[in-house]
């Protein structure tokens, strides 16, 4: 995987001054607006917010890993998600993550060396009418195969190289 | 500009301007903004529609409002024609401009978007007529296919925020004895009685007590609290003001899942307008009532739904849960008295207020009260989200409201209450939906999640599902929870893969009794009920994996293989040019085949045969 550049220490600041000093309740939000803005969450910045709110990195690093909304590598330009819900599960979610694994090479979590596409499953978007669903960064693809599901993807990436 | 009202008299006055000057009752086109119709394309409609109306120069004559979900979800994007109740259903971008010319302009209906009944090829005008809709009872969901979720002005003329002022009215004793004597229990799956937490957590001593809105819905296949919250977030704000008036709480915490923005942003703007118009904040609505409520935002952890472990993490840590007693309503949040409810409970609290306990109590069964609201979804004709009154029987719900089973396949079980819930067979069809009965016969009223499950489902693999699901969410807390899932998880992977022996099976009864017996918190203790519910009522699909390496359903790999049946290919091609795996042999126009040792059994080829010549054997 390719090195991720260096984060401004002074863009993790202004997300931390919106957040009183000490504030160690508001860890949860702090790290949801930190990755919002950074993709995925350094230890740099998760230094800086152990600081900011009077915590130790050990505690910060804690919450952070125990959440799995939360990222500490980085993450691709792109994310592919297969909802993996039980009403996706019964019309063949499982089957459409192993496609997406072949096409891209990537399991499940990864991103693609180029850092261009990141696969995930998450455990429920709630659109179940529209099972089994895939999103692509968060447009929903509904009623998908496997079949479209591969060109879907192979299109995208095809794009993505074009850029 | 907006309006500080200052006592319930202004909040009366207030909502007769609205009514007065038309708002919302005027003709109305509600288009349904709730996420199964927003991925279908429904704001792409919403803005078609604004723009030809405007182009058209009709603008005035219709009000155009993006509402929340309006629960039919499987026919969206949907379209309703206030007052009337008209339904437009599978509404595209291309339909708007006959929209616009035949309904907004010449005021008659495109009897081509209404609804047609499959089972009866009828066709219905009005939303109330039609089947999904007809056998419901809807109260909590009742304005959300009408007022735009993002003006408290739509709430307020529809009635909204005059079940705090009555309130108010009553006094704080009062509204928790009508809330207790209505019988509300708690929605989030527990079932606990509301009134009865409210009077404990009231009773509990210290300086500062919180009411929290636990919208953690993290049940797979539930979108219940989602649609509430994105639809009428101004029911849940007023249920919780009540509630803190009850309690006597002045601070209030809504946790929201992190995957639901949309409910985020509703209730945070919900949140913005309520404050403005001293609908929170100090002294309400001109009394002593002062309340505050703030939203976080969950991490994507499912045992933060438990309590406990939701009150750790809107502290900022870890969501792991405590040990109970002591009970969040003595020792929650801060270690000060806490009232948990969910979103449901709370939007259902104003309805009790101002219709009273009586009415509520004449709604459900004799230990269940009231209304339900169920996501209906998996293999049903209509998806969606229903709510019925508590005691309704489940053969009514998949049949009477989902219409039944899609493609003409067998029913084979309803799931409900989510990974802690159970599995229910055709026999069962006919149990009442309440609280007790589901518990008796082993699954769980769970916050309202229904999975209809069919012919082509396997059993052993659902229950499987639910193990991944529930290992990978266990917080590690536990041994018995951490490593017993991860161990049945790994059993009943020998059984999916025909390694497994009847010994496997005894062997997943006796840890999922240790499992249920040591662990601590609920997700803990209810992990194994999706394997012990499967295991009693579909006992013979597992035998068929271990006896007879068999998957009946012809879901697990390892037991089934692809064929083609020569005579149904005709020989097109397309199976052999879409096989990952060039698997496929075969002349043009001649039956193919499918070499077994090459074949990593995807089903591409079943998905795009046109024949369904593709068998899974």
């Amino acid at each position: 995987m390719s090195e991720a550049p260096a984060v401004d220490p002074a863009r993790v600041e202004v997300i931390l001054a919106g957040y009183p000093q000490g504030d160690a309740g508001s860890l949860v939000n702090v790290l949801h607006d930190l990755q919002a803005e950074l993709r995925y969450l350094p230890e740099q910045a998760l230094r800086q917010a152990a600081a900011h709110l009077g915590l130790t990195p050990a505690q910060v690093f804690g919450v952070t890993t125990f959440y799995e909304g939360f990222h500490t590598s980085p993450r691709g330009e792109h994310t592919c998600t297969v909802c993996m819900g039980t009403a996706c599960h019964v019309r063949g979610a499982r089957r459409l993550l192993e496609q997406l694994e072949r096409d891209t090479g990537v399991s499940v979590g990864g991103t693609t060396s180029d850092l261009s596409l990141t696969i995930e499953e998450v455990n429920c978007v709630g659109a179940c009418a529209l099972g089994p669903l895939v999103l692509i960064d968060g447009e929903y693809h509904g009623h998908m195969t496997a079949d479209r599901l591969g060109r879907l993807v192979t299109e995208f990436l095809e794009d993505g190289k074009d850029e | 500009m907006t309006t500080r009202l200052t006592d319930p008299g202004a909040l009366a006055r207030h909502r007769e301007a609205l009514v007065a000057a038309g708002e919302p009752s005027r003709d109305a086109i509600a288009v349904c903004g709730g996420t199964g119709c927003r991925a279908q394309g429904a704001m792409k409609v919403f803005e078609a529609l604004q723009t030809e109306v405007e182009a058209r120069g009709v603008d005035r004559r219709v009000n155009l409002r993006a509402t929340g979900c309006h629960g039919f979800c499987e026919r969206g994007p949907l379209l309703l024609l206030l007052p009337e109740g008209v339904l437009y259903q599978h509404v595209q971008v291309e339909d708007v401009p006959e929209i616009v010319e035949k309904t907004v302009v010449g005021g008659e209906a495109v009897e081509r978007l209404f609804y047609v009944d499959p089972s009866t090829d009828l066709q219905h005008r009005k939303e109330e007529k039609i089947p999904f809709y007809r056998r419901q009872q809807r109260l909590v969901l009742r304005d959300n296919g009408h007022l735009d979720p993002t003006s408290i002005d739509d709430y307020i003329a529809l009635g909204g925020y005059s079940a705090l002022a009555r309130a108010l009215e009553m006094g704080p004793v009062a509204v928790l004895e009508e809330v207790k004597r209505a019988g509300l229990r708690g929605r989030g799956g527990g079932g606990f009685p509301a009134g009865v937490k409210w009077e404990v957590c009231r009773n509990a001593p210290g300086d500062l007590h919180y009411v929290v809105c636990n919208a953690d819905e993290g049940d797979p296949g539930a979108f219940m609290d989602r649609s509430v919250l994105e639809g009428n977030p101004h029911s849940v704000l007023e249920g919780m003001t009540i509630g803190a008036l009850a309690i006597g709480a002045r601070k209030g915490h809504v946790y929201v899942r992190q995957e639901y923005p949309l409910a985020v942003q509703h209730l945070t703007h919900a949140l913005e307008q309520s404050g403005e118009f001293g609908l929170l904040g100090e002294a309400i609505l001109g009394s002593d009532l002062s309340f505050d409520v703030q939203v976080s935002r969950g991490g994507g952890a499912f045992v933060c739904g438990e309590e406990s472990a939701m009150m750790a993490s809107l502290e900022g840590c870890r969501g792991v849960p405590r040990r109970r007693p002591p009970y969040p309503a003595e020792h929650g949040l801060w270690g000060r008295p806490t009232n948990v409810n969910n979103v449901e409970t709370w939007a259902t609290v104003p309805h009790i207020v101002l219709r009273g306990a009586d009415w509520f109590r004449s709604i459900g069964t004799e230990g269940s009260k009231g209304t339900k609201i169920f996501s209906l979804v998996g293999k049903v004709n209509n998806t969606g989200l229903v709510e019925v009154p508590m005691g309704i029987s489940l053969r009514e719900i998949v049949f009477g409201i989902g219409g039944g089973i899609p493609g003409g396949k067998a029913f084979k079980a309803v799931q409900t209450g989510g990974p802690s819930g159970g599995c229910l067979p055709a026999e069962k069809l006919d149990a009442p939906v309440d609280f007790d009965t589901l518990l008796a016969e082993g699954a769980m009223m769970g916050s309202g999640g229904m999975i209809v499950m069919d012919e082509d489902t396997c059993m052993v693999d659902m229950a499987k599902y639910f193990l991944r699901f529930l290992a990978s969410e266990s917080c590690g807390n536990c041994t018995s929870c951490r490593e017993g899932l991860l161990r049945l998880h790994e059993l009943l992977g020998d059984i999916t893969e025909g390694r497994g022996t009847r010994d496997t099976i005894a062997r997943v009864e006796e840890i999922a009794d240790t499992v249920r017996a040591a662990s601590m918190c609920a997700l803990g203790t209810t992990a194994v009920n999706p394997v012990l519910s499967t295991l009693r009522y579909f006992r013979h699909e597992y035998l068929a994996h271990v006896d007879g390496d068999r998957c009946p359903a012809g879901v697990c790999k390892a037991l089934i293989s692809f064929i083609i049946d020569p005579e149904l290919c005709n020989g097109c091609t397309l199976c052999a040019l879409r096989c990952p795996q060039e698997a496929i042999a075969g002349e043009k126009k001649l039956p193919h085949t499918i070499e077994q040792e090459l074949c990593i059994k995807c089903g591409v080829c079943k998905d795009v045969c046109r024949r369904d010549a593709v068998l899974v054997r």
